[in-house]
């Protein structure tokens, strides 16, 4: 796989530098059968006039023992750990890393003793070391440390407590405390990402409500595709999604609990509702009803309760996504003629037109950093982002047919949908904010309608 | 707007009848597959009886059309959904106990949230429009489908002018 790296505004620790082999020979230990290639992304589009690459070796982690659990073997489970490590920080567009499939292995003593001669032969900045070791619970303990090679010295540590299920979360908890490291940004990686998994022809498309890691491992389809599902959000706290289906004829928001495999509607109106969204904390759903014909923005408590109607225009108002304090709502209205993007208080009032860049505003999403408003130009299908005051508006993609800006928890990347002419066959892509690191995420069938979820605690 | 009272639509009607022009596009693109509109399960309809009177088979048959279409973004109902719209209210008449439901769709150049409302207003109007002529309210229900059951499937204006519609769909 490929990688160009290009970042803006991003402080890196260390220097540029070369990138280290790939060609480098291998072997370490024998330790049996190469990872699994799950997940990951897909180096589609990038460019390649401004490498900014900070090589990072990340060998296999080792282990005191190498003995059997839920997750296999830990020695090659350490391996595994550095595997997907490396492929986060491999996709974020930052940094050029190298893998175990690329590096010798490492002893147990070495991983708080590295040999930085060895790596700095090869042209590593950056190296992680770690280690996994079966406890005595059933439970795994993973260490990940950051070392910078040119100063010989450690950057960070941090130790992870997990069931074997739960394996590749240290990897992503690993990998988001080097990224935060070396970036100064908050991390992402240890998130999950809601969507719409589609099959079938264009006139007869089955959509199926799936989750998965941010990576694409642990994919998850939730529903069986006998009734179409739409707009999925997950809650901040994972254990439910809250999203449109036809289940019962008409289309309605539901709130799926993950845990228990129920779901309930969140109102019990007899007209239709969509485009659910959930509060940052959790507390509250905004969705959309149409009330013979015309469609307002609501807002209810999570756990059900007197809904609240937040806008009386008679134009389509639908949509919307708080800002991070919880204290405002941008959403999409066409009471001025055209979808354009509106800002109000939680509570509905002072509703002002916020876009007025030429275009269509739609599908606003406001950023966990709470400083851009991520769109869809419904006048060309292109994604954007703008202040949230409607300046400096920057358009991020060149599709056909993009749709539906989904922000990643740290504000830095934004993931959408992009629509095919003429097939009509979806597929998640993912756009950093300088536009320049676009990526389409592999997914096991076509995809829409993506819902990235916060960073895991 | 809509809500015309029956003498104004009639008369509204018979200049629609003579001017009947634009909405469904001239050439209309070669069906995809036999599936024309029937975006609904009809499963209880047997091609047999096709001639029943009140079947979704004679509704079909006698109706100018069971799909009124739209202009890009737009619910407003002109001549000749007008048109359309009263041949429905006039067998709607002749069977008073039957009740349908307006499907509202919309062409696959708009963003998914957007569409279902828009289906929505469309399906309304329809429903609207068919109350003024006199068609129970009471008989009528509606469903938005967005942007999620086209029936003309390329990625062109045509297309898009025939996904852009309203379907009466008899409740058998």
């Amino acid at each position: 796989m490929m990688l160009r790296n290009s970042l803006i505004g991003l402080a890196l620790a260390g220097t540029a530098a070369t990138a280290f082999g790939q060609a480098t020979p291998l072997p370490p230990s024998g330790a049996g059968t190469p990872p699994p290639q799950e997940g990951g992304l897909d180096v589609t589009v990038s460019d390649e006039s401004e490498w900014q690459d900070l090589g990072i070796a990340i060998p296999g982690f080792t282990t005191d023992r190498d003995v059997a659990t839920p997750a296999g073997q830990t020695a090659p489970l350490g391996r595994q750990l550095g595997e997907v490590i490396t492929a986060d920080l491999r996709n974020n567009g930052l940094f050029k890393p190298t893998g175990p499939s690329a590096l010798p292995g490492i002893a147990y003593s070495d991983v708080t003793a590295p040999q930085f001669g060895i790596w700095s032969g090869r042209g590593a900045d950056m190296l992680v070391h770690g280690y996994v070791r079966a406890g005595g619970d059933g439970r795994l303990t993973v260490g990940c440390y950051l070392y910078d090679v040119a100063l010989g010295s450690e950057l960070a540590r941090q130790g992870y407590v997990v069931a074997p299920a739960d394996w590749r979360r240290a990897a992503h908890k690993c990998a988001d405390m080097v990224y935060s490291r070396l970036s100064g940004e908050s991390p992402f990686f240890d998130s999950k990402i809601a969507y719409i998994a589609e099959t079938g022809p264009k006139n007869h498309r089955v959509k199926r409500l799936a989750i998965m890691d941010s990576d694409g491992a642990n994919h998850r389809f939730i529903t069986n595709g006998q009734a179409t599902a739409l707009t999925p959000r997950y809650s901040p706290d994972y254990k439910s999604l809250v999203y449109l289906s036809y289940v019962q004829g008409n289309p309605r928001i539901y709130v799926y609990d993950i845990g228990s495999g129920q779901q309930r509607l969140v109102t019990q109106s007899r007209n239709p509702t969509f485009a659910p969204r959930w509060s940052p904390d959790g507390r509250w759903i905004l969705y959309s009803m149409a009330v013979g014909g015309n469609t307002d923005v609501y807002r209810v408590s999570a756990s059900g309760g007197q809904p609240r109607r937040l806008t009386t225009d008679p134009g389509i108002d639908v949509g919307g996504s708080f800002s991070p304090d919880g204290s405002r709502i941008v959403f999409e209205s066409d009471r001025s003629g055209a979808q354009q993007c509106y800002v109000m208080n939680a509570d509905g009032s002072d509703q002002r037109r916020i876009s007025f860049f030429g275009g269509r505003c739609a599908t606003p999403e406001w950023s966990p950093r709470g400083d851009q408003i991520a769109f869809t130009n419904a006048g060309n299908f292109k994604i954007g982002v703008m202040s949230p005051t409607g300046g400096s508006v920057r358009t991020l993609t060149d599709g056909w047919q993009d749709e539906a800006p989904t922000w990643s928890p740290n504000g830095r990347i934004i993931q959408f949908f992009r629509t095919e002419r003429g097939s009509g066959r979806t597929g998640l892509w993912q756009v950093d904010l300088t536009g320049r690191n676009l990526r389409r995420l592999k997914t096991p069938v076509d995809a829409s309608d993506p819902a990235w979820g916060p960073v895991l605690p | 707007m809509i809500r015309a009272n029956a003498t104004l639509t009639t008369l509204l009607l018979s200049v629609a009848l003579v001017a009947c022009s634009k909405k469904p596009p001239k050439e209309l693109p070669p069906a995809p597959e036999g599936t024309g509109q029937q975006t609904t399960d009809n499963s209880g309809l047997d091609n047999s009886d096709a001639a029943v009177p009140g079947s979704q088979a004679d509704f079909v048959a006698s109706v100018a059309s069971d799909t009124i279409y739209f202009d890009t973004d737009r619910y407003n109902v002109d001549s000749a959904d007008a048109a359309t719209l009263q041949s429905q209210a006039q067998w709607l008449a002749r069977y008073p106990a039957k009740r349908i439901t307006i499907e509202g769709h919309c062409d696959e150049r708009g963003t998914r949230d957007y569409n279902l409302a828009l289906g929505e207003r469309r399906a309304n109007a329809a429903k609207t429009y068919l109350v003024g002529l006199g068609v129970g309210a009471e008989r009528i229900s509606t469903i938005s489908y967005g942007k999620e059951r086209p029936v003309a499937l390329g990625s062109d204006e045509s297309s898009w002018a025939r996904n852009r519609r309203a379907v009466t769909v008899t409740v058998q």
